[in-house]
């Protein structure tokens, strides 16, 4: 783990999440890839940049997946950072369709739907 | 033969120093959406995910990283020891708003057998797959499908039309790939939206056959 790109390295990650795995936090473990994530506030001295981030970016819903793209981080690490933010009620997520063994018909509908209008 | 791909990338900060990172004002999704649905795009590196994705997509294809948190059991990798906790894998994935609270997520994963550790999280919950097949290497999307039909994930078979590749009748290609009768086989150009459409139409047609059982 030497070398002069480290950045992005483990050392970056455990900075940014405070050395918390996503192992640790039951919110964030149910951050699914798609849960839609919506800020509650807007982003406010003394955040942390990580957190002021999200918080600006959000302010119309955007995917989980959305945010580990444009915040260049992995997933389980903008989990992590989520997870504090909808511990302390700023910002709110959008749980996905349950997940069912099979989705139901009037889902499927809604998305033949969608589809048939592009 | 695919150790280096555009599918596996190194995180690295890409966007401008001081502009805040964040979605064009015009990819804002509606402020009413509600929730979210995802399909996952399988295949082979270069057999046209991305493209897929991006055919269909109303934003420009995002690249989201997942990274194995775990030790790294079932990694054929000799540096496997040392390395254990540094697998990162890129997914492209696009987005389509489907209605005012409705939104289609559909991520692009390789199929190779390495990278299904990616593939727990990613299948919880999505309504299905879609797997892309490239007739000049078949080879691939035999594991694919058979891990998928283990895992109980509902999907169907497009086939890739790259020019200058075999063309194999259907009833041939799907004895090939040891295909069900009932899953559905078709034909593709991922460079086209309305072809990619057709495809994720066909997938929502069968899950709903699946939804909707048959009186007996």
């Amino acid at each position: 783990m030497s070398g002069g790109e480290a950045d992005d390295g483990p050392e970056r990650m455990y900075v940014i999440t405070g050395g918390r795995s996503e192992a640790g936090g039951r919110a964030a473990a149910d951050l699914d890839l798609v849960t839609l994530v919506v800020a509650r506030s807007v982003p406010e001295p003394g955040m942390a940049p990580e957190h002021a981030a999200i918080v600006r970016m959000c302010q119309y819903p955007l995917s989980v997946a959305e945010v580990s793209a444009y915040l260049e981080l992995p997933v389980s690490a903008v989990r992590v950072l989520l997870a504090d933010l909808l511990a302390g009620g700023r910002a709110e997520a959008r749980a996905p369709v349950p997940a069912a063994s099979l989705p139901d018909a009037e889902l499927l509908e809604a998305v033949m739907h969608g589809l048939q209008r592009l | 033969m695919d150790s280096r791909g555009s599918e596996t990338l190194l995180p690295g900060p890409r966007h401008e120093v001081g502009t805040p990172p964040g979605p064009r004002a015009e990819d804002a999704l509606p402020a009413s959406a509600a929730s979210a649905v995802k399909v996952v795009v399988v295949g082979g590196f270069g057999v046209g995910k991305t493209t897929l994705v991006g055919s269909v997509s109303e934003i420009r294809p995002l690249t989201t990283e997942e990274t194995m948190t775990q030790a790294g059991v079932g990694v054929d990798d000799t540096a496997g020891v040392e390395r254990k906790t540094s697998t990162t894998v890129a997914m492209d994935f696009g987005r389509i708003t489907l209605n005012e609270q409705l939104v289609l997520y559909l991520f692009g994963t390789p199929g190779q057998e390495r990278f299904w550790f990616l593939w727990n999280r990613l299948f919880d919950g999505a309504l299905g797959a879609v797997v892309l097949v490239d007739t000049r290497r078949l080879e691939v999307s035999f594991d694919v499908i058979g891990r998928l039909e283990e895992r109980g994930v509902p999907f169907v078979v497009a086939v890739n039309a790259f020019p200058g590749a075999p063309v194999h009748p259907v009833a041939e290609l799907r004895a090939a790939l040891d295909l069900d009768a009932s899953v559905p086989l078709v034909d593709c150009d991922a460079r086209l939206r309305t072809s990619c459409r057709d495809v994720l139409l066909t997938l929502m047609r069968y899950l709903y056959t699946l939804a909707t059982p048959e009186p007996q």
